[in-house]
């Protein structure tokens, strides 16, 4: 009845695995009940973090339990799950997650964007835009935008009660004061529908004007305790001046695998000489280009 | 206790809740959109929608105020079998259900606090009428425009202009269900 989540499947038919001893998806239904009315109070108050019970769950804080817990309480045996890390299906986090639901909610799971149903990510939005039947949740460290601002739980709710966010303008002023430009390049704040303040998750900046999007938007933070949610086609703003737009950078190269010049990328040291190649952070996305037959720099060399 | 008390529940709950919220969560994100709500069977007069919705979300966390109508022996033994929810008045409701002239007035329910806006009551009206047009929405969840009938456009109006503190509305009629969230504009 104990038995490690994270084991190698023995050999034979899948169901040998299936851990049938744990309730549909993990979590017990009282669990699932509180956290769906959460899930239903975030997507009537779009941007306001609705507190809830998190739960400890078989992976420490900071590796998803909030995006975990959300996504036991979304998914449905019909569904079809997909996984991401900063953008990769292919990196530990991505890939124990996946297995974790595969086991313990029995769906079947995907890389390709477009064949998902509900998508859990970390610190990514995926490049192929998502439709109206998609879900997408986000896994979130920190869901207060303000408390590097004001350490003080009581202070913040207060501020966000009296939407008192000048300080959060005062902090990207600083960064212009200090830097000629805002700084800030990732967990960029985000105004939603002209009303609160919401931290988008540690995505890059670069991804925040995709966030007005068709799919319902989940933010589950595990060890803070909160959940926010976005509905479709919610209006999506992030805080900017008049004379410093909101600017959504990324590095200004092509991506060195699928030739990409529109998708965010990731610097890749390639030697101890100062080499580095720029490949796109969406797995996905630059797969199915180079199934496409787009060819970046970088691989035409390999390949020669 | 009679008999019809212990039946009507989710056959595989965790399988059934988890269609039931996703019927839910989808009404919920797009205002004014219907969806198939079903799964289980509570005694007259409530719906079938009314009923599923009230297993997938109510548990013994969750005061349940039974409006008029909805208020009878049958439902309270079925409720407490099948959810353990408390009943109680409006005024500490989590959760009202019942038609929607039994369910006024609306200002008798808990709208959140500024610091907590989510401490507030889902109203689940009964019997509504999701057919026709009706009144035209907009807002999160919306792309362009939305419409659905709604009861009282003025009295609902209202509760828009407290956003972001408010009552949220799921309306259900037979196995059908539509909400009307604080945040949705009307007009």
């Amino acid at each position: 009845m104990c038995c490690p989540v994270l084991t190698t499947p023995s050999p034979g038919s899948a169901k040998d695995w299936l851990m049938s001893d744990y309730n549909f998806a993990y979590l017990d239904e009282q669990t699932k009940r509180m956290i769906r009315r959460a899930i239903l109070k975030g997507l009537a108050i779009p941007g306001y973090q609705v507190p809830f019970a998190s739960r400890e769950m078989p992976m420490p804080y900071g590796w998803g339990t909030g995006g975990v817990q959300v996504s036991a309480a979304t998914l449905t045996p019909d569904d079809t799950l997909k996984v991401i890390d900063q953008g990769a299906d292919d990196t530990t986090n991505a890939v124990s997650i996946r297995s974790f639901f595969e086991r313990t909610a029995e769906v079947a799971t995907t890389t390709v964007t477009s064949d998902a149903s509900v998508i859990q990510t970390r610190h990514r939005i995926p490049e192929e835009p998502l439709s109206e039947d998609q879900i997408l949740v986000y896994q979130v460290p920190i869901p207060e935008p303000l408390r590097f601002l004001e350490p003080r739980e009581t202070e913040t709710r207060k501020m966000h009660a009296l939407e008192e966010y000048g300080l959060m303008h005062v902090k990207l002023y600083e960064d212009i004061s200090r830097h000629g430009h805002i700084a800030t390049s990732y967990a960029y704040p985000v105004k939603i529908e002209g009303r609160y303040v919401m931290d988008p998750s540690p995505i890059p900046k670069f991804d925040n004007p995709k966030m007005n999007m068709p799919a319902i938007q989940l933010f589950g933070a595990g060890r803070e305790q909160r959940i926010y949610a976005l509905p479709p086609y919610t209006d999506t703003v992030s805080l900017d001046f008049e004379d410093h737009p909101f600017d959504p950078s990324k590095a200004p190269h092509p991506c060195g695998l699928c030739g990409a010049e529109d998708s965010y990328l990731d610097e890749v040291i390639t030697d101890d000489q100062g080499g580095r190649m720029f490949v796109c952070s969406d797995t996905d996305y630059c797969e199915t280009r180079c199934a496409n037959g787009h060819r970046g720099t970088e691989l035409a060399e390999t390949a020669a | 206790m009679n008999a019809h008390a212990l039946e009507g529940g989710f056959t595989d709950a965790p399988r059934a809740a988890s269609y039931a919220f996703r019927a839910l969560m989808s009404a919920m994100a797009r205002p004014g959109r219907i969806e198939t709500l079903e799964g289980g069977v509570p005694p007259a007069p409530l719906s079938v929608a009314a009923g599923t919705a009230l297993l997938t979300l109510a548990d013994g966390d969750t005061p349940i105020y039974l409006a008029g109508s909805a208020d009878t022996a049958e439902m309270r033994a079925w409720l407490a079998f099948h959810t353990g929810a408390p009943l109680t008045g409006p005024s500490h409701a989590m959760f009202a259900v019942g038609r929607w002239d039994d369910l006024l007035p609306l200002d008798a329910y808990p709208i959140g606090t500024p610091e907590y806006p989510d401490r507030s009551t889902t109203l689940i009206v009964d019997h509504a009428s999701l057919d026709g047009n009706g009144a035209r929405l907009t807002g999160p969840g919306i792309q362009s425009s939305a419409a659905l009938p709604l009861p009282d456009e003025e009295a609902l109006t209202r509760n828009n202009r407290l956003f972001p503190l408010g009552l949220d509305f799921y309306f259900t009629n037979g196995t059908r269900v539509a909400a009307l969230p604080r945040s949705t504009r009307i007009g």
